[in-house]
């Protein structure tokens, strides 16, 4: 019994993992490609180097991922990650509080996410304005927390090895994003509030008729993304031993990208944390692949865009032919 | 302007092709063989009724004549010619137009721009209004309406928006016409008119192939019957061959005794439900009655007279007024569904799509969402002990799906309404009310579904059964409550000497008889 038991549940979880690689093909070809343009691209520091580059976004997007699939939007990471590196590096800066930098970077991340789960989960607000109302005003703090819109420094960053160093030749700030993909997937697969998550996206009339605490689940995935956020922007500001009020502008652009590529719905109820993962990847390569070709910047931004558009009607294609 | 049909000629010469032709028509979709080896033929000037259960197949043969699903296998021929269907506009072209039970017409345009939307007739690039209205109203004429081709559709009943589509399907020289429970909105009077313009089309020349549920509107119009069971062709009857039983049982494929009854002697317990002076203050007038553990009680009445608005009272879906609910004797807060669910009140909602299922989740999700918690240590699910209560489910209610991490959205509609049931049988509910636990569901289903609420009661849950399909009311339940214009106007129990029938709940329903419903 409890064989068949393990059985179907690993059906399901290979079905999962099928349904998230339908953007697999993409990103191989897109390796493919650029391997052949340049002998620069496939080698295995240009691989750590691209993970490197995917950490932040990958983190961003996992928070999004819960975001969307509860048919919402958070606009505002790319303002909190600036807010919260900010914060992290003022703290950094205290005499006596330095240790407190890390926790106090999460921490605003998470209360900037609380406040717009709290305007949407119960005073019903629309997530795209509220969160592109603190898109605007949490901008506005990050530049005011740092100092009306200085750079703030610090040379000596008591955690700038998780931005810089690497462990088993790997950098901490992939470890980082791998972690926050691991426990993502847990929370999303192996707990009852990752079920109830797709249950409200899915549904959110049935969800309420079922007892489901709607409410509840909004405030947490919000909370949850802002805290992403906060840990983007920690890692963000390791990375470069400062933060200024600019820092993550338009980041929340290519975190709902990734989202969106690993084939999660818009509509909510639909997709999955390892899809976003590769969508991610797609995104970081296409950045990394053009910059090693010598594309320009304004190109690479035209590329991008039309690269994820075709990515996606790509996907809907297969899947639609698939029959549902 | 040669749009027009001409009149053709009304009597096919004999050994003429039939104007459709569907042959070895198969579709599968995921889990489910749709169609299997399905054929169809109809000759112009007949009406040839399409009949079967939901989920007999009726709709996915007609959604392939139409271009909107792509058969597997099998060939489509109009007047012995083979064509190709890949879209609407093929369809149309080839002279096959559909009606759909949902019309699909543009609220905001006018008649004639909606007759004539996608073809609209032009003159160098510029729409040609003059001439659109000219063929409009000549069009509307020949079919008897009453509104002209400037009319904006918003002004339209159902079945005036009917007769735009077949003023539409008209201006496309339409030879094959299919109409999909056309009458299922319509008052009698519109049906009446409606069945004479289908006489008229036919008599033209124009083959009408009619999908409906209704003996009588079969009896009524069909020239020949054609019956579907499970995907599969399982006869045509000639009209002189037509009568009720005989179709009854070939969409069945069991002869039908006593297919609603299925009271079953129970020992009735305590109260187990008591509901007093429950309102809204708007729909529901206060409302009081109670239901014993074991009991089946029906709640009947008409479309609109609040019986589902008193549901969702009861279960906290709504705030109410005024009112309290008391469970075995015990007053209880309800607030939310999460209380009523504590208090042991299962609900299964009326639509089942719209206010039940996660269509896009797992089958088993969807069975073990209320109880995810009772599976789960700090919050991590347990996936064997899920699976093994997902699966007992499954079995005990034989729900036919593939595997339990198949989506809800590729079960049958009856297959759909035993995850929702099955869902509030995982709480071990203590009152279960269940509205319309039977819509669009097969009749094998229902049979199914009878079958698991009379074993619920038998096992002490008090059972509140709203459904609108009075035969089985009358057959499911030992009492009976009737609603009218948001208040319980009567009662119905057997124990004092009533008896539950078709007519007598109707009676109240329709406000001929009337009384205060003993406590």
């Amino acid at each position: 019994m409890s064989t068949e038991a393990k059985r179907q549940t690993n059906k399901a979880t290979r079905a999962d993992i099928l349904g998230a690689l339908g953007i697999l093909p993409v990103l191989i070809l897109i390796c493919i490609i650029f391997a052949i343009l340049s002998p620069n691209f496939a080698t295995p520091n240009n691989f750590i180097n691209v993970l490197r580059q995917a950490s932040i976004n990958v983190v961003l997007a996992a928070g999004m991922t819960f975001v969307i699939l509860t048919a919402g939007i958070d606009l505002s990471v790319g303002a909190i990650l600036g807010a919260s590196a900010v914060v992290a590096l003022q703290v950094s800066l205290m005499p006596q509080w330095g240790w407190a930098a890390i926790p106090a970077g999460l921490l605003a991340g998470l209360a900037f996410g609380l406040i717009n789960g709290l305007l949407i989960a119960y005073l019903k607000l629309s997530p795209f304005v509220v969160t592109l109302g603190a898109y605007s005003a949490v901008r506005g703090a990050a530049y005011l927390l740092a100092n009306n819109g200085q750079t703030v420094i610090n040379s000596n960053l008591s955690f700038a090895a998780i931005g810089n160093d690497s462990f088993l030749g790997v950098p901490w700030l992939v470890w980082i994003a791998l972690l926050v993909i691991l426990a993502s997937w847990f929370i999303l697969r192996r707990t009852v509030l990752g079920v109830h998550v797709y249950a409200v996206g899915g549904n959110e009339q049935a969800a309420r008729l079922t007892g489901i605490k709607v409410p509840r689940v909004l405030l947490f995935v919000y909370g949850f993304s802002g805290l992403c956020a906060g840990l983007a922007g920690v890692m963000s500001a390791a990375r470069l031993y400062s933060a200024n009020g600019i820092l993550g502008t338009g980041y929340e652009l290519d975190a709902i990208a990734a989202v969106v590529l690993g084939g999660t719905s818009l509509a909510g109820g639909v997709g999955s944390v390892l899809g976003t993962t590769l969508g991610a990847m797609i995104i970081a390569v296409l950045n990394n692949g053009l910059t090693i070709l010598g594309v320009s910047s304004f190109w690479q931004l035209v590329v991008k865009g039309v690269v994820i558009v075709i990515a996606v009607a790509v996907d809907r294609l297969r899947t639609a032919r698939a029959g549902r | 302007m040669d749009m027009f049909m001409e009149p053709s000629n009304p009597s096919p010469l004999p050994g003429a092709p039939p104007a459709l032709e569907m042959r070895h028509i198969s579709k599968a979709f995921p889990g489910v063989q749709a169609l299997k080896d399905v054929s169809f033929v109809a000759y112009a000037g007949e009406i040839h009724a399409l009949m079967g259960e939901n989920g007999a197949g009726k709709s996915t043969l007609m959604k392939i004549l139409a271009g909107a699903y792509s058969a597997d296998s099998g060939e489509i021929r109009v007047f012995g010619q083979p064509v190709r269907i890949a879209g609407p506009l093929d369809a149309r072209r080839v002279g096959i137009n559909l009606i759909y039970q949902e019309l699909n017409l543009a609220r905001n345009l006018t008649v004639a721009e909606n007759i004539f939307m996608g073809v609209e007739p032009a003159r160098s690039g510029l729409i040609d209004r003059a001439a659109m209205r000219r063929a409009a109203r000549e069009v509307l004429e020949q079919l008897g309406a009453s509104f002209g081709p400037e009319t904006p559709l918003s002004r339209l009943s159902i079945a005036e928006g009917q007769l735009v589509e077949i003023a539409r399907a008209l201006m496309f020289r339409s030879q094959v016409l299919v109409m999909d429970e056309p009458t299922a909105a319509l008052s009698e009077r519109e049906t009446e008119r409606l069945f004479e313009l289908i006489r008229r089309l036919r008599d033209q020349g124009i083959a009408v192939v009619y999908i409906s549920h209704r003996m009588a509107e079969v009896y009524a119009l069909a020239d020949k019957v054609t019956v579907l069971r499970d995907g599969q062709y399982i006869g045509t009857l000639e009209k002189k061959e037509i009568n009720a039983e005989r179709v009854v049982q070939m969409m069945v494929g069991r002869p039908v005794q006593d297919f609603y009854e299925h009271r079953t002697a129970r020992t009735k317990g305590e109260v187990m439900l008591e509901v007093r002076g429950i309102t809204d203050g708007k729909k529901v007038q206060p409302s009081s009655f109670s239901v014993r553990a074991g009991e089946i009680l029906g709640l009947a009445g008409l479309i609109g007279a609040g019986r589902t608005e008193l549901a969702r009272l009861i279960f906290g879906a709504d705030p109410k007024a005024s009112g309290a609910v008391r469970i075995g004797g015990q007053p209880v807060r309800i607030q939310s569904p999460t209380d009523a669910i504590a208090a042991g009140i299962g609900y299964v909602p009326e639509n089942r799509k719209e206010q039940g299922l996660f269509l896009q989740m797992a089958s088993g999700d969807n069975i073990a969402m209320n109880v995810l918690s009772h599976y789960a240590a700090a919050g991590i699910i347990n996936p064997i002990g899920v699976g093994q209560l997902v699966r007992q489910a499954i079995k005990d209610l034989s729900i036919r799906v593939a595997s339990p991490a198949t989506r809800a959205i590729n079960l049958s509609g009856g297959n759909q309404q035993k995850l929702l049931l099955a869902r509030w049988l995982a709480i071990g509910p203590k009152v279960l009310i269940l509205d319309e636990p039977t819509r669009g569901v097969d009749i094998g289903a229902k049979a199914e579904i009878y079958r698991l609420i009379g074993e619920l009661a038998a096992k002490g849950v008090a059972v509140v059964f709203i459904s609108s399909e009075l035969p089985e009311v009358v057959g499911m339940s030992d009492r009976v409550l009737v609603m009218r214009e948001g208040h319980l106007v009567g009662e119905l129990d057997p124990a004092r000497g009533d008896v539950i029938s078709q007519e007598h709940i109707m009676a109240y329903a329709t406000g001929v008889k009337e009384m205060e419903v003993r406590a």
